[in-house]
């Protein structure tokens, strides 16, 4: 599976849209357009998970290190239009507790 | 088809003949003979060389001007050697390599063993299969003899060797705090600490420890972030999720482990387990909770051990027998 990573950039706030999987073989990518992003002090990045159906792992891997660059470089992450599937990930290895995640899914906070 | 001799007298009956005939099955024997040389380490400027001298001795009277022409192209096809040779180089350095790892797999394999306990009040059934050579699973049976035992289960995120190389330092870790104090808690509190410092920002690693007290029968158990196991209650006949909240290690120097505590009735089973066995697929479909749950009941008419190899071999089917995470499954039952 691919994973298309779309940019767009607007007064201070990058979203970044995702659509497909993030995997081991898609989050070096993932990896490499998502840090440069986190280390503009001020900066507000906000990714769209909407078309994600899959994650493993190596892509909490990069949120966890995007996290830990943003707190760096004084920047903020939000991850947006979480599906079940990806928030569950995020919920069991504790990271909704200190990442600022919106999850589509009722009851998913 | 004869046999090829790699020598001048050869290639020169070859050449000789296909000038003659222009027959195809001379071709044939060219393109066998080219296989050949290459088994025999031959670069292509030798090749050409045997070319030459054929040549010179099918026709004494050659031209000056196709003897120089084919000296040129000698000389053309020396850097085409040199990458061949390069080439070999490689393709050894590559078997060195692929040796050396399967060595490092098994002083892992060595390194990480853990006996499984023989414990006459619980029985206790684990397995661990990595995907790829080397497993970024671990879990490890600690007894104390005073009647607990102690159970990690873990996962490095990623896999292969940076896996590896992170579980072996978490080994040492475990292995200096034991014998201080066996909290679950304290103990991945004590992991956390070790990992946030030593290891990559992307990297991360779940936990789960637990405590078994066979005076009591009591199960301790804290979680770092990892994938929920399942308790089984003998009396109602259901499973339970062993949900318990708490960071992964490494991602925040300060984190407090809570720590949880349950009484073990007889038959009851506890059952932990890595993303390998939850993240399974059978081509675009996961398997749920609910399946896994399933296929464990199924078999719980046998031994610990029996239900734990029955459940992988069922997900190995499923996954056409290629794993594509490390798998790591551990059932505990009290039976006293």
């Amino acid at each position: 599976m691919n994973l298309s990573i779309d940019v767009t950039n607007n007064e201070g706030v990058s979203n970044v849209v995702l659509t497909g999987e993030v995997d081991a073989f898609t989050a070096p990518k993932l990896k490499d357009t998502l840090l440069p992003l986190t280390k503009e002090q001020g900066h507000v990045v906000e990714v769209d998970f909407q078309d994600v159906n899959y994650m493993d792992s190596t892509g909490l891997g990069v949120f966890i290190s995007a996290l830990k660059s943003t707190k760096e470089h004084g920047a903020t992450m939000r991850l947006v239009h979480m599906q079940d599937r990806v928030y569950r990930l995020f919920k069991i290895t504790g990271l909704t507790e200190i990442m600022n995640i919106e999850s589509t899914v009722q009851g998913g906070m | 088809m004869s046999t090829l001799k790699l020598d001048l007298e050869n290639y020169k009956e070859l050449l000789q003949e296909y000038i003659k005939t222009k027959d195809e099955q001379a071709l044939y024997q060219a393109e066998q003979f080219s296989k050949h040389s290459m088994q025999q380490n031959i670069s292509p400027e030798e090749i050409i060389n045997v070319h030459i001298q054929s040549l010179q001795e099918i026709y004494p009277d050659m031209p000056e001007y196709i003897q120089s022409s084919m000296n040129f192209l000698l000389e053309t096809m020396i850097s085409y050697g040199l990458a061949y040779q390069e080439f070999q180089t490689l393709r050894e350095k590559q078997l060195e390599l692929k040796s050396e790892i399967s060595v490092a797999a098994n002083m892992q394999k060595t390194l990480l063993s853990t006996v499984k306990p023989d414990l006459s009040d619980i029985d206790v059934g684990a397995l661990s299969v990595p995907a790829k050579q080397m497993n970024g699973d671990y879990h490890h049976f600690v007894e104390d003899g005073k009647g607990n035992l102690g159970i990690a289960v873990a996962d490095v995120i990623g896999k292969g060797v940076p896996a590896a190389l992170c579980m072996s330092m978490i080994k040492y870790s475990m292995d200096s705090f034991s014998g201080i104090r066996t909290d679950p808690s304290v103990i991945l509190g004590n992991l956390n600490r070790v990992v946030e410092r030593n290891v990559d920002a992307s990297m991360f690693i779940t936990m789960f420890y637990g405590l078994y007290n066979s005076n009591d029968h009591t199960f301790t158990y804290s979680s770092a972030g990892h994938e929920p196991g399942f308790y089984y209650y003998k009396d109602r006949d259901e499973f339970e999720e062993i949900d318990v909240p708490g960071l992964v290690l490494g991602v925040s120097p300060e984190v407090s482990y809570k720590q949880y505590e349950k009484r073990v009735e007889k038959g009851d089973m506890i059952i932990l387990l890595t993303d390998g066995v939850t993240e399974c697929r059978q081509g675009d479909r996961f398997i749920d909770q609910e399946e896994i749950l399933h296929v464990i009941k199924q078999y719980s008419h046998l031994p610990a051990q029996g239900i734990v190899d029955q459940v992988y071999k069922h997900f190995e089917r499923l996954q056409d027998f290629q794993l594509r995470d490390d798998f790591t499954l551990i059932i505990l039952r009290r039976n006293v």
